[in-house]
């Protein structure tokens, strides 16, 4: 209950204006962190909204950081205790494994994760985030603002049409000059903007997640490193049948981070089970040496992450509005890499600077529209969405032509081809080529066959037994720490019949088919002696990952400030 | 806006802490002191006040000097800046009536020699007396206007008016909203529930958590003790002799006799559930 504040009423009973602030920054993320420092440095008062009860306890990644050469800001250049700090263990040994079975092929990676890299970094995304919040807190306080937590907006407040500040569950609407929208992936900002649609789910990869626990000195003993050492194993082959996408293993301090990462149109079209595929990876006998036959996971976590080469957007701004990081689809694969933190950084230090660059304009968009220039004059846009990916995207989606090529591929003759000694010494050399590893077309010619070609080809045979026991599903939605918002579902399904909305049954990574303690669930009623199958929704376990806002008819928003799920990882 | 909050050290009444001897006395030795439960509420309201409105919020408590604790623990729920504490062992066995003649003095003395209070909050009932008049009596002996049963409330500083929403004779149905000048006695209810729909309020409350976190360090330097002589109470107005109510007697309430057998039946097992039904039958209404 509230008592309509006193300073507020005016004699004639109508209200004074809404709070205002220079700046809003919402999410405090990579990219939220880097925009509002940079907003703070140049002397912008500048408030942040996170929904979260802290900085990272909605987030997840897989994770490594990368402070690329090229890049016109890195973490550190903001941050500069960040390494020492908020990340785990910095990347020393880069490798990919092509499985077919028991067989293994493995090429070192490291020239290509070196390409451009300055260093790199594993971290967690709990501990980084709440960290960067202390930070921007710190230095946002200086300019007259600060971080909330725990703070949902819920929609943007406009004018005559025109933006010109953010709605919030928690708090009366606030007017700011500059809005930058790092929310992450689903940004609410983003679809109210006009600026993304959640429509087509070629678009996006879904990611999981299992942080494992493992002594540091464990870890260094296993994976023959030193203190201060880390490694990163990458996975791709038959080990996930035929849906597209690979594995990923990084060590932390005393934890691993491992996950997978699947390009959700093919989860959907193969009706793959996400929990399964993560499974599929833990269980694998080349994962025996590392676990020793124990196995203990502490967090198991999804999320959605945009394909910059298709929805990174080329004018991401609306009003004085501008979209940071996933927000805008930022999140850069190349082949078996993933770069989204990195140039959410560089994008938010970007979109700050190109406001202070044309602070007090009349004119709502001149921050937007330097700021889209900047993100092509520093080269982000064009590490983003890559030409050659333009230019070779309509061969490689080409259903013929993959055809063919697969074709080829399997015959006698190419996999001759790729199983001669100079394909072993040429093979390596490609992956290693980040040229060639940004054209790789996105089919699963390139996640499955190739490399499980690869490996029958050219591996070696993995003898030992994985016998670990991966949790159940329920055991690990049992894990998760949830703050549920009583009768306040967030997601609400639109549709519930199979056609429009069964997908979320398999996609969803807290659901299963036959698993009656998940998200979705799919049933069959008589009705009037026929029969449907029709889809139900329980919001409880939900992870907020974002899928079935793609992949069904709902409608999809983040619960309100601290509700929900909590990740202690990240 | 300048605060003072009224709070006080109750036996922890909650199961497992608290401790009876045979005849079903209160061992007071053996049972924990914590706050008042309900002046959680004041304390919130104080806050609120504070953020708000900005200014300085006192604790205030009287009792023996182990109440510090809840003076200390006031200062880290809703960062007030300083406590005071009154007590000596004259103040003892107060009843409410003495208690509100040492608290209006203190708030007297407050006045002269720290500053001019706007608002006293104190919450309503305390847990080991029941009786809900320390607070009005404290207002009238300081001739200041009372608002009680408050769940919501804001303040016009420059009109120097208090606005607030309270419950009609404590009934949760009936709310009115009132206003009264400043000073103001404010006693809330266990209903009040702070808002902070201001992004510059929830900034201020982060700052007030953070900058408590030192005081709270060294809260001894930010404690004040006051005895009867430094308020200038004459020792038959407080204490033992200044209270007028005696308490013949307390009785405790005997448990109520429970006799209860328990089945557990399987919902499955259909011979068991078929019992239940049968002997549930008899109560089953209609036909
Ligand atoms: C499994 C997996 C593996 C990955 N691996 C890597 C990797 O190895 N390297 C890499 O660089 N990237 C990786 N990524 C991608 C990376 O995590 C993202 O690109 C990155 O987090 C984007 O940063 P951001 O600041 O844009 O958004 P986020 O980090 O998602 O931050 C958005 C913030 O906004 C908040 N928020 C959202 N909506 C609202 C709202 N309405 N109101 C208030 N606050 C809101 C959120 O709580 C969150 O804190 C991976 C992702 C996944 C899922
Ligand atoms: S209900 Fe939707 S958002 Fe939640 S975990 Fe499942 S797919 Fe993700």
């Amino acid at each position: 209950m509230e008592v309509k504040p006193m300073s507020e009423t005016r004699a004639d009973g109508g209200s004074d204006d809404y709070e205002h602030y220079e700046a809003v920054v919402v999410g405090c993320g990579p990219g939220g962190a880097a925009a509002a420092a940079r907003l703070a440095e140049h002397g912008i008062e500048t408030l942040v909204l996170e929904r979260g009860v802290e900085a990272g306890s909605k987030n997840v990644s897989g994770g490594l950081i990368y402070a690329e050469d090229s890049a016109p800001y890195t973490i550190d250049d903001l941050f500069p205790d960040f390494r020492e700090e908020a990340a785990e263990r910095p990347v020393t040994d880069y490798h990919i494994h092509n499985i077919d079975g028991r067989q293994v092929t493995t090429y070192d990676l490291t020239d290509l994760h070196e390409h451009d890299t300055d260093w790199c970094d594993a971290v967690l995304r709990r501990t980084m985030d709440s960290w960067l919040e202390q930070r921007v807190h710190e230095k946002t306080s200086e300019t007259g603002g600060g971080v909330l937590t725990g703070v949902r907006v819920n929609g943007l407040l406009r004018e005559n049409g025109e933006i010109v500040g953010v709605t919030c569950d928690e708090l009366d609407p606030i007017r700011a000059d500059y809005i930058v929208a790092a929310d992450g992936v689903n940004s609410e900002l983003a679809r109210a903007a006009d600026l993304m649609d959640w429509d087509e789910p070629d678009e996006w990869f879904q990611g999981v997640k299992a942080v494992v626990d493992m002594d540091a000195d464990v870890i260094n003993d296993r994976f023959s490193i030193e203190e201060g050492e880390g490694v990163a194993h990458l996975f791709s082959g038959d080990l996930f049948e035929d849906v597209r996408g690979g594995g990923f293993l990084y060590t932390n301090e005393d934890t691993l981070s491992i996950g997978t990462v699947f390009h959700l149109d093919s989860l959907v079209a193969e009706e793959a089970e996400p929990h399964e595929l993560l499974d599929a990876l833990l269980t694998h006998p080349l994962l025996a040496q590392w676990f020793d036959g124990e196995y203990n996971e502490l967090e198991y976590s999804a999320k959605l992450v945009p394909d910059s080469k298709k929805v990174a957007h080329r004018e991401p701004y609306a009003d004085n509005l501008v979209l940071v990081g996933d927000a805008g689809g930022q999140m850069q694969a190349q082949g078996p890499i993933i770069k989204g933190m990195n140039h959410a950084v560089t994008a938010g230090a970007l979109a700050a600077d190109a406001y202070a660059l044309t602070r007090g304009n009349a004119d709502p968009e001149a921050a937007g529209r330097r700021y889209t220039t900047m993100l092509e004059q520093s080269g982000t846009m064009g590490k983003l969405r890559p030409r050659r990916y333009e230019l070779t995207s309509t061969v490689g989606e080409h259903d013929l032509v993959t055809r063919a090529v697969e074709g080829v591929l399997n015959s006698p003759v190419g996999s001759v081809a790729i199983g001669n000694p100079i394909a072993k010494r040429l093979l390596p050399k490609a992956y290693n080529s980040p040229f060639l590893v940004g054209m790789l077309p996105d089919t699963s010619m390139a996640y499955t066959t190739l490399p499980s070609l690869i490996g029958e080809k050219h591996g070696r045979t993995v003898h030992w037994e994985n016998e670990i026991e991966p949790p159940t599903l329920e055991e690990r939605i049992g894990d998760l720490t949830y703050n549920t918002d009583v009768g306040n579902p967030h997601i609400r399904l639109q549709d519930e019949s199979f056609e429009a909305s069964g997908a979320a049954v398999y996609a969803c990574p807290v659901s299963a088919e036959d698993f009656g303690g998940g998200c979705y669930r799919a049933e069959t009623v008589t009705t009037n002696g026929s029969e449907e199958k029709l889809v139900s929704l329980d919001t409880q376990p939900c992870v907020e990952c974002g899928t079935c806002a793609i992949v069904a008819d709902t409608e999809w928003t983040h619960p309100r400030g601290e509700k929900g799920v909590e990740f202690k990882q990240g | 806006m300048r605060s003072i909050v009224l709070t006080k050290g109750v036996p922890d009444f909650s199961e497992g802490a608290v401790s009876f001897d045979e005849d079903g006395h209160l061992e007071r030795g053996k049972t924990p002191t914590v706050m008042n439960p309900n002046d959680h509420f004041a304390l919130r309201a104080a806050l609120q006040t504070r953020v708000r409105h900005g200014g300085h919020v006192s604790g205030m408590s009287m009792g023996p000097p182990s109440y510090s604790t809840v003076l200390e623990e006031a200062m880290e729920d809703i960062y007030s800046d300083d406590s005071y504490l009154l007590s000596d062992r004259e103040l003892a066995a107060s009843d409410t009536w003495a208690t509100a003649i040492t608290l209006s003095a203190a708030i007297e003395k407050y006045q002269e020699e720290v500053a001019d209070v706007d608002l006293v909050f104190a919450g309503f009932k305390t847990a080991d007396g029941e009786t809900g008049h320390t607070g009005p009596q404290t207002a009238w002996c300081l001739e200041w206007p009372i608002v009680t049963h408050v769940i919501a409330l804001d303040i016009d500083p420059d009109e120097r008016v208090l606005r607030a929403k309270r419950l009609v004779e404590g009934d949760v149905d009936e709310i009115e909203t009132v206003e009264a000048p400043l000073p103001c006695f404010v006693v809330t209810d266990p209903e009040f529930e702070p808002t902070y729909r201001k992004a510059a309020h929830r900034l201020e409350h982060k700052r007030l958590r953070a900058a408590t976190e030192e005081r709270v360090e060294d809260f001894d330097d930010h404690l004040t003790t006051w005895d009867h002589e430094d308020l200038r109470l004459d020792s038959e107005y407080i204490g033992l002799d200044g209270s007028p109510t005696i308490v013949s007697s307390v009785d405790p309430i005997p448990k109520a006799p429970s006799e209860r057998e328990a089945t557990m039946v399987d919902p499955g097992d259909s011979d068991g559930m078929e019992q239940v039904l049968e002997e549930l039958q008899p109560f089953a209404g209609g036909d």
